[in-house]
C-alpha cells in the first residue's frame, strides 16, 4: 500500500474515493472509499479502463491518452451494474511513473450512498457531500408540506365554489347557478324550456308542522324534481319555495308537458315527516327560449313566470305554458 | 412563529394523547380553528397561547409539556424526517453537540422563512458542556432538554442533562457525557431518506 510512500495514507483521508494508477493503467492502490463500490473484488491489479467505461472526452482507449488529458474533467461510469456515473480528474504524480485518479459521485451521490451502504466517514471531513444530503432531504421534507398545503387549498376552493353555486338546504343549484346556466344556453343559442315550479300549500305545512318538517318536505321535493328531469336538466331552488328547471334541448312542447305533469303528479303524493302526512302539490309556468326570438334571459324568466300566475289562478296542481295572450288577461 | 412550530405541538398532542385532547386544546386557546398549516406564518402570541392550552388540558406543568414536545420531535416514527436531519450533524453525540451552534442556519437552508433562536455551545473540559438557548419562547431550553435526551439515546451515548435556569433572555442546559458509546444507538443509513 506504499506505492506512493506516505503519501498514499495521506491521500486515504484527503481524497477517500482516489485511485493510484501504473504506467500501463492497473490499479496499484485504491482509497477505502472507491474500494467500496466492488466490496467483493479486490480493486487492484484491475485495468482502470477495464473498471470504469469513459463517456468524456471520447475515443480514449488505452493509459497513454488517458495520461494526456491529465487535468480535465473525465466523466465515467461504472461498467457494472448498479451502472453508477462518476466524474473524476487524473494527475500524473510526482514520481512521473504513476498517475492519481480522484473520484466523485457528483449528483449521483443520492443514489450511490444507499447502492453502496456509505456513510458519513466515506466522506472526506471537508467534503460538504454530506450538507448536501442533509439538503436534498431537507428540501424534499419542505417540498413535501409545501406539496400537501397546495392540495388542502385548492381542495378548500373547489369546495367554496361547489357551495357558491349550491342550496345548502337541498343540495340543488342556487339562484346564481341558474343565471349562469341560462345565460350560457343563451350565449350557445340552445332552444330550452324554463319551468317555474312554485309549491302549493307549503306555507301550510310549514305553519302547523313547524320549520323541520317544512325543510324536509323541500329536501323530498329536491330529490323528486331531480329524478324527473334528465340528467342535462338544470333544477335550481331560487327562493323559499320557489325552484326554476332549466331543459334544454326540447323540441315542441310534449316533452315539456310530459316532464311537468310527472313532477306536479308526484309531488302530490303526501310526503311523511315523523309520521305526520304533509300535503303539498305544485304548480309550474313554461316558456320555451327559442334562439331566433332573441328574448332576455329577464324576459323569458317573466314569461315562465306569467304562465305560473295563470296555473295558480286555474286552481293549482296544474300547469300553464306560456302565450303571449296571458299577458292581456293579467292585464 | 412560522408554522412548523405550531403544527409540531399539534402532531404532538393529537399523536400522544389523541385528537380529542388537541380540540379541546385548540377550544381553550381560542383558535378558532384545530389544524395548523405547515407552511405558513401565525401571530408570534399564537404559539405561547397553545402552549399553555395544552398544559392545562392535559394537567400537566408547562415545562414538563415542552420537553416531550423535544423528545417527541427527535423519536416519534411519525417525524422521523426530522431525526434523520438531526443525525447528519454528526457522526457521535458530541460532534452532534458541536453542530448545534449551526441549528438555526441549518434550518434556515432548508426553510428560507423558518427562525429558530439561537443556541450556543460551551465546552467545559472533557464531557461537560453547557448549552445557551435563547429564550424568546420561555420554556425553549426545555424543548432542547427533551431533543438533546432523545438524540443521546439515538446515539446510544449516556448523558446527564440539567435545566439550570433562565434569566437575561437566555436558559441554559448543563450537558455532562459519561459515556459516547453507552448502548448500541439507533442505526442512520444516509442513503434510507425518509420520504
Amino acid at each position: 500500500m506504499t506505492v506512493l510512500g506516505d503519501v498514499s495514507g495521506a491521500l486515504d483521508i484527503l481524497c477517500p474515493m482516489h485511485l493510484v494508477l501504473s504506467t500501463t493503467g492497473r490499479v496499484m492502490h485504491a482509497g477505502p472509499t472507491v474500494q467500496k463500490l466492488r466490496p467483493d473484488t479486490p480493486l487492484i491489479g484491475l485495468g482502470f479502463l477495464d473498471l470504469f467505461e469513459l463517456k468524456r472526452p471520447r475515443g480514449i482507449t488505452t493509459m497513454e491518452q488517458l495520461n494526456a488529458v491529465a487535468g480535465s474533467k473525465l466523466h465515467l461510469q461504472l461498467r457494472d451494474p448498479p451502472r453508477t456515473e462518476i466524474k473524476g480528474v487524473l494527475v500524473r504524480a510526482p514520481d512521473n511513473a504513476h498517475s492519481i485518479v480522484n473520484l466523485s459521485f457528483g449528483i449521483s451521490v443520492v443514489d450511490a450512498v444507499s447502492d453502496y451502504a456509505l456513510t458519513s466517514a466515506d466522506f472526506a471531513a471537508t467534503d460538504p457531500t454530506i450538507e448536501m444530503l442533509y439538503l436534498v432531504e431537507a428540501k424534499s421534507a419542505a417540498m413535501d408540506s409545501s406539496r400537501k398545503l397546495n392540495l388542502r387549498l385548492q381542495g378548500a376552493m373547489i369546495a367554496a365554489e361547489e357551495q357558491a353555486f349550491t342550496d345548502t338546504l337541498t343540495g340543488l343549484k342556487n339562484r346564481r347557478a341558474m343565471d349562469h346556466v341560462l345565460s350560457r344556453h343563451i350565449d350557445w343559442g340552445t332552444r330550452f324550456g324554463v319551468m317555474q315550479v312554485d309549491l302549493d300549500w307549503f306555507k301550510a305545512v310549514n305553519d302547523t308542522l313547524g320549520h323541520a318538517a317544512g325543510d324536509h318536505v323541500l329536501q323530498t321535493v329536491a330529490r323528486i324534481m331531480v329524478e324527473e328531469t334528465r340528467d342535462c336538466d338544470t333544477v335550481a331552488r331560487v327562493g323559499g319555495d320557489e325552484f326554476v328547471v332549466v331543459l334544454p334541448y326540447t323540441k315542441g312542447t310534449d316533452g315539456l308537458e310530459h316532464i311537468g305533469r310527472r313532477i306536479i303528479d308526484q309531488l302530490s303524493r303526501p310526503i311523511t315527516f315523523q309520521g305526520e302526512m304533509c300535503m303539498i302539490s305544485a304548480s309550474i309556468g313554461t316558456a320555451i327560449y327559442e334562439p331566433d326570438a332573441r328574448k332576455t334571459m329577464a324576459e323569458i324568466l317573466d314569461d315562465a313566470d306569467v304562465a305560473l300566475y295563470a296555473s295558480k289562478n286555474r286552481g293549482r296542481a296544474t300547469q300553464t305554458l306560456y302565450d303571449p295572450a296571458l299577458r292581456a288577461k293579467v292585464g | 412563529m412560522h408554522g412548523l412550530i405550531n403544527r409540531a405541538i399539534q402532531r404532538f398532542v393529537i399523536d400522544s394523547y389523541g385528537l380529542d385532547k388537541w380540540v379541546e386544546a385548540t377550544r381553550v386557546a381560542d383558535l378558532g380553528f384545530v389544524e395548523f398549516e405547515s407552511m405558513l406564518i401565525y401571530d408570534a402570541g399564537v404559539t405561547p397561547n397553545v402552549l399553555d392550552a395544552v398544559s392545562q388540558v392535559l394537567n400537566r406543568p408547562r415545562h414538563e409539556v415542552m420537553e416531550d414536545i423535544g423528545t417527541y420531535l427527535v423519536s416519534h416514527p411519525n417525524v422521523e424526517a426530522l431525526r434523520r436531519l438531526l443525525r447528519f450533524g454528526g457522526v457521535s453525540f458530541v460532534e452532534f453537540l458541536h453542530s448545534l451552534d449551526d441549528l438555526p442556519d441549518r434550518a434556515r437552508l432548508a426553510v428560507s422563512d423558518l427562525k429558530l433562536p439561537w443556541i450556543e455551545l460551551q465546552d467545559h473540559g472533557p464531557g461537560s458542556f453547557s448549552l445557551v438557548c435563547q429564550n424568546q419562547l420561555s420554556g425553549y431550553g426545555h424543548v432542547m432538554m427533551g431533543v438533546l435526551r432523545a438524540m443521546a439515546d439515538d446515539y446510544g451515548a449516556l448523558a446527564v442533562l440539567e435545566h439550570t435556569g433562565e434569566g437575561d433572555g437566555v436558559e441554559t442546559i448543563a450537558i455532562t457525557v459519561i459515556e459516547s458509546e453507552f448502548a448500541e444507538g439507533r442505526a442512520f443509513d444516509l442513503g434510507a431518506r425518509a420520504l
